[in-house]
């Protein structure tokens, strides 16, 4: 497939008002600081932006409205290439991944490429009554599921995934709690992520996961591994929302004034690859949503003989600011 | 329109301690040991400010302990809670007052 040169800048960028924050590049100038790409350990797979969900934080705009799914000959390819380099973990994502048809397939052949597959879910998709067989599927091939649940109140949780959503994750955090998911000498990770409620930076990981795990056990016998708290990415539905609601600006100077120079060299881009529905390749699934592929081109997933190159440039744009607030995003 | 309070004044808190720098320095390190994490949690500590904050209905404080309480991950339905807390103080404090009244109002009548 040939090499095409991006054409357009990222429709996001022109979302919203003329930020007042310095651009990510010269703040990293001003720390003498440079993004590079480090050795690859993970490859994400984006397998759609089709979801049964419209959160209202979603930096992919993944909806039931988008129709975008992998399909079987870019799907063989990823497996291909999965089966090429030997990442140390494979991480599954979309939109909701249980609603790509060929899921249990990309499931089945990925999971002895690696010692650890990842699967995001948001957990109405996986306890629609349709999925009891893919729930099935992650437990045998103990795959670690990572399930998004942003607060412990219902009011806050379906407010930013939808109504009646926090009910649907209780249940299906208990189903597979049932499983052995989340319990102990299992070996089955459950792990949480949880993201603000609006247009404000996380709380404490350590505290949140205290309390989530004392509140979840107490008020509904919920258990889990770990919880992962992270800030919300100003791009897609997220943006959109930032900008209806005045709040861009403030929120982006939040992050900016986050910014820790010490987190630069921990961020995911730097070991990550990140395939999209259609095989493309970029730094990171934020670079992903804004539309700016790895290396500044597009490169097919079956273009790639190996890893992408140590010392790379990773390309940046605002959004970056997310993953340098505070201790940084992993 | 023009008002006593702005909300971007709230980010020009520091310069108060342009005239009494040493005195700035000692307030707000203090203030900083205060909301650090203790035998109570930093979320709860944003909780108690932001009652406090009602009570003495600061328009600076009611913003930055707003966000605050809900960076440190309490949610709404909390932080209503913790206004009732304040508001039931205050109205207590008017209250208990009646008892004052009523001795004299005894003392003075047949």
């Amino acid at each position: 497939m040939p090499q095409t040169t991006l054409s357009k800048k990222s429709e996001y960028l022109n979302a919203g008002s003329f930020s007042r924050v310095t651009p990510f590049n010269l703040e990293l100038a001003r720390y003498d600081l440079k993004l590079k790409r480090d050795k690859t350990t993970t490859l994400q797979v984006n397998v759609g932006l089709h979801c049964n969900q419209a959160c209202r934080h979603c930096h992919l705009n993944a909806g039931p409205g988008r129709v975008e799914n992998m399909q079987p000959d870019t799907l063989d390819a990823v497996v291909d290439y999965a089966s090429r380099v030997r990442f140390g973990t494979v991480d599954i994502t979309g939109g909701a991944p249980e609603l790509n048809p060929h899921i249990t397939d990309l499931i089945e052949r990925l999971s002895p490429l690696t010692s650890t597959l990842l699967f995001r879910s948001n957990l109405s998709a996986l306890n629609d009554g349709k999925h009891d067989q893919l729930m099935s599927l992650l437990t045998d091939h103990r795959v670690v599921v990572l399930a998004s649940f942003p607060a412990i109140n219902a009011s806050q949780t379906n407010s930013q995934r939808g109504s009646g959503i926090f009910d649907v994750s209780i249940d299906a955090l208990r189903k597979m709690n049932a499983l052995g998911y989340g319990r102990q000498g299992s070996g089955l990770q459950l792990n949480l992520v949880s993201n603000p409620t609006g247009a404000f930076l996380p709380p404490s990981q350590d505290q949140t996961e205290k309390r989530f795990r004392k509140v979840l056990k107490d008020k509904w016998g919920v258990f889990f591994n770990n919880l992962y708290s992270f800030a919300n990415v100003p791009l897609g539905r997220f943006r959109q929302w930032l900008v209806r609601s005045n709040n861009l600006d403030m929120y982006l100077e939040k992050l900016a004034a986050g910014f820790n120079p010490c987190a630069v060299s921990s961020v995911m881009c730097r070991t990550l690859v990140s395939v999209s529905w259609d095989g493309i390749l970029f730094d990171c699934d934020f670079n992903l949503a804004a539309g700016i592929p790895m290396g500044g081109r597009k490169i097919h997933v079956s273009e790639m003989t190996g890893p992408p190159g140590e010392g790379a440039p990773i390309v940046t744009a605002d959004h970056c600011y997310t993953c340098t607030a505070g201790s940084g995003f992993t | 329109m023009e008002t006593y309070y702005k909300p971007e004044d709230l980010l020009k808190f520091g310069e108060v301690g342009k005239e009494a720098p040493e005195l700035a320095k000692k307030f707000f390190d203090y203030y900083a040991a205060v909301f650090a994490e203790g035998d109570l949690s930093e979320r709860e500590k944003s909780l108690i400010a932001l009652a406090v904050a009602h009570a003495i209905q600061c328009p600076y404080c009611i913003d930055a302990h707003t966000q605050s309480c809900l960076e440190k991950g309490s949610n709404p339905a909390e932080m209503t809670e913790a206004i009732h807390v304040a508001t039931a103080i205050r109205g207590g404090a008017s209250l208990v007052h009646g008892v004052q009244m009523r001795n004299i109002s005894e003392k003075l009548s047949m």
